[in-house]
């Protein structure tokens, strides 16, 4: 026990904590978007995964990793776009199609790995780039905190601006208020003469480039590569985390922030040569355990006997 | 004057062959209060729905100023400054009232939403048309009063000339309704045409200029209605006399069925939503609770029914306290019950009259061979059933969700009224049903109470209550404000100081709700 306690109160392990987060986050923000507006995304894991493939052939192919995110943001749009499709327009059950999506990712991605390269669980054969990280002056000389906001991954920094920027997009502007309205009194809408459907488009639009910025994190920052089903149910956590935090972005966030925590410590455990079949586990099982008091929670409040 | 508004030749056939319109013509002139009235079923929603854009007539046009006009939406007929207040608020709960109002037609300012300027207008819109409202409140924080004021500002924020209401009296109580009515008129001097829907024939005289009546489809016939009484209206509705009176011998009330002990009840908020209430149904009475909803009424009676537990306080089936009891167990102490919420709580919608009526029925052998359900005893009862309470329909295999409201709530009735209860528990047993419909179902549960049924009567309709009921119970607040044990001696107004707390008996005058 005194180990792992010396373990977590490290800057070390604090800045991994942020770094782990990012992911989880930016699933969390996708989630968010197409939930608010009416839509039960699931299948933000598969276009996460998805991105996370085409960010490293983007930036291999291309040499640079900026057009890999490029590539990667877009891939996530055209995902999420498919369950738009299927779902707006050809009025297919959300969850089917949600848990088709991420069957297909899984699969489609490994096929095109190894047309590619001919390997079937990692991308190392493709010189793909890697996202740079950013110190920021002043604020990097400052102990300990230096070392903890400073010199994260890019992306860390736009997902972390992204909660904010989504706060402000749904309360103050147009589309940020359909989109609410169009969550909870979706006849609301319509009877205002806007058409849902596009507004659950553009929600799910946004949704899937925030679902393709944390594909490409997860390839292009947390690892310098792709690997088979990378995602490991981070876009599930996500659910989760979306859930607890009652749609709030703030709220959410902070949520996020303690998978973040659980999965940083299931990845510093396997230092304390626990297995890492046990390590592993733990985030997981936070998202259990989390879930249940959440809504145990709820429970007791309704005193149901039936 | 030339017409404002002439729709002519309407048809309208639903996806199940039913004309909805047959031929109707309706036309409204500026500046009047035309009430269209009609049983259920008769036509009303589905005339206005397309002069609102919201369905396509299948022949027929529209003319405005005397210019025909298609309307493809709602923003069409938005655009030709009609504006429609609909039955069921379409609020957004977690927006103020002021997003609310403008959402849709929102004012900018470069990315984002102007709200001071959005707040000014929506301010200036109450003031003037003196619908007053704090502009900053949540809607869902509304009482349904004010929530209706909302969408007649949003009606009127969007340039709306002619107002559309859809029974917009059916969830008010007197007082409100007399405000409404008071706006009404004075939109009325400002200029305004309002279209007024309604089966409440009482109102439908008070304030309308003009009435169209509408039956199975077709329009009847357009009146001034000083030309008309009431008993005119509604013969005209259903086609033969009806005389909204109803022949009932005193009560004779007996022992006590159903009795309450102070029950208390909070919601998520700590709130005691339902706060010490005592009373006592006994056979061969009905006693009705009056109250604004969401005054503890639905969760009393959820309470009795066993969708709720309480946090104190008893409730007694036939001698027998019914703590921990669950809802079938309730059932076979012999409660019967008729939920105000038919569509989710009263049947499986997908399902057809025959298993909708077994399905309260399934621990009673008498609809079994040996172990397996027989479809002949079914198919028997079903028919019987069909036949006793006339309910409409091709076969008892049909869709209930393919009935009409009056319909399917007579399946639900005769499912509740044929398993031999003591007690029936009606909860707004009549609500948006036609006239006939409703007739048949008061006649029922007189019925039932002469026969040595305990009736406990909730409803949101006054008349309704005073027609049937041999006591009444006011609800405001979660305590009982009045128990009334004559109820042909009580005025609507004191009913509705009563509702609203603004009267309250002494509490010995409300202890014989228990003790009686």
């Amino acid at each position: 026990m005194d180990r792992i306690l010396n373990l977590v109160f490290t800057t070390d392990f604090i800045s991994s904590v942020i770094r782990v987060t990012t992911p989880i986050l930016f699933a969390t923000m996708a989630v968010l978007m197409s939930e608010r507006a009416g839509v039960v995304n699931i299948s933000v894991e598969g276009a996460m995964l998805i991105s996370s493939l085409m960010g490293v052939v983007g930036s291999a192919y291309t040499g640079s990793a900026w057009i890999g995110l490029l590539i990667a943001v877009l891939s996530g749009i055209v995902y999420s776009w498919i369950l738009a499709v299927f779902h707006l327009r050809l009025n297919t059950n959300i969850v089917l199609t949600g848990i088709a999506l991420n069957l297909l990712a899984s699969g489609l991605t490994v096929f095109i790995l190894f047309l590619l390269t001919g390997d079937k669980g990692v991308s190392t054969a493709l010189p793909s780039k890697v996202l740079p990280n950013v110190s920021i002056p002043l604020i990097k000389n400052i102990p300990i905190l230096g070392n903890i906001i400073s010199g994260q991954n890019f992306l860390t920094y736009i997902a972390i601006l992204s909660v904010f920027v989504i706060h402000i997009f749904l309360k103050r502007t147009r589309l940020g208020t359909y989109i609410r309205a169009a969550g909870e009194a979706p006849e609301a809408v319509e009877t205002a003469g806007k058409s849902v459907k596009s507004i659950r488009q553009k929600a799910l639009i946004i949704s899937g480039a925030l679902a393709g910025c944390g594909g490409a994190f997860m390839s292009m920052a947390y690892l310098s590569m792709f690997t088979k089903d990378m995602i490991a149910g981070r876009g599930f956590i996500a659910l989760a985390a979306e859930a607890m935090g009652k749609g709030n972005p703030i709220l959410s966030f902070v949520v996020s922030l303690l998978f973040g925590f659980a999965d940083a410590l299931s990845n510093n455990m396997q230092l304390l040569s626990i297995p890492s079949e046990i390590t592993r586990i733990v985030p997981y099982l936070v998202t259990i355990f989390a879930l249940a008091i959440y809504s145990g929670r709820d429970l007791t409040k309704k005193k149901n006997p039936i | 004057m030339p017409d404002l508004i002439q729709m002519k030749e309407i048809s309208k056939i639903y996806g199940n062959g039913i004309y909805a319109n047959r031929h109707v013509s309706f036309s409204v002139r500026e500046g009047e209060i035309h009430a269209l009235v009609g049983e259920n079923g008769a036509g009303k929603s589905t005339l206005m729905k397309v002069l609102y854009g919201l369905e396509k007539p299948d022949s027929g046009e529209i003319l405005i100023n005397e210019k025909p006009v298609t309307f493809s939406s709602p923003q069409d007929a938005m655009k030709m400054g009609i504006g429609m207040v609909h039955q069921h608020f379409m609020l957004v709960g977690s927006l103020t009232v002021t997003e609310n109002v403008v959402l849709g037609y929102e004012p900018m300012s470069g990315i984002f939403i102007d709200h001071n300027k959005a707040r000014q207008k929506v301010m200036q819109l109450s003031e003037s048309f003196n619908l007053k409202i704090d502009p900053d409140i949540r809607t869902s924080d509304l009482a349904v009063g004010l929530k209706q004021k909302v969408e007649i500002l949003k009606a009127l924020y969007r340039g709306a000339k002619i107002l559309i209401l859809d029974e917009p009296t059916a969830v008010l109580t007197p007082q409100e309704t007399e405000e409404l009515f008071t706006q009404l008129k004075s939109l009325k001097k400002q200029g305004f045409t309002v279209i007024f829907i309604s089966h409440k024939l009482k109102e439908v005289k008070a304030i309308s200029d003009r009435i169209s009546v509408m039956r199975r489809g077709e329009m009847i016939a357009t009146v001034n209605t000083q030309d008309v009484s009431e008993h005119d209206i509604s013969e005209m509705m259903v086609g033969s006399n009806i005389t909204g009176k109803i022949e009932k011998e005193k009560a004779n009330p007996k022992e006590s069925y159903l009795e309450i002990k102070n029950l208390v009840w909070h919601d998520n908020n700590k709130k005691a939503v339902v706060n010490g209430i005592s009373l006592t149904v006994r056979s061969g009475e009905i006693v009705g609770i009056a109250g604004v909803e969401g005054n503890g009424q639905d969760e009393l009676i959820e309470l009795i029914t066993g969708l709720k537990a309480p946090d104190s306080g008893e409730i007694i089936l036939l001698g027998k306290s019914t703590n921990g009891k669950k809802i079938r167990q309730r059932r076979k102490m012999g409660m019967a019950y008729i939920p105000s919420d038919r569509m989710t709580l009263g049947i499986a919608r997908e399902m057809s009259i025959e298993n909708n009526i077994i399905s309260t029925k399934l621990d009673d052998k008498s609809i079994y061979n040996t172990i397996f359900l027989s479809r002949q005893k079914i198919k028997s009862l079903s028919k019987k059933l069909i036949s006793d309470f006339n309910i409409k329909c091709r076969s008892e295999r049909t869709e209930i969700g393919m009935l009409s409201g009056g319909n399917i709530q007579k399946v639900v009735v005769a499912r509740e009224f044929s398993s031999n209860s003591k007690i029936i528990i009606a909860e707004q047993p009549t609500r948006g049903i036609d006239v006939g419909a409703a007739e048949f179902i008061h006649k029922k549960l007189i019925e039932l109470r002469d026969n040595g049924c305990a009736v406990l009567l909730v409803s949101a309709d006054l008349d309704e209550l005073k027609k049937l009921s041999d006591s009444i119970v006011v609800l405001y607040n979660g305590k009982i404000t009045a128990y009334i044990d004559d109820v042909s001696d009580v005025s609507d107004s004191d009913l509705g100081n009563y509702m609203l707390g603004v009267k309250k008996q002494s509490d010995e005058e409300i202890g014989r709700a228990y003790n009686a």
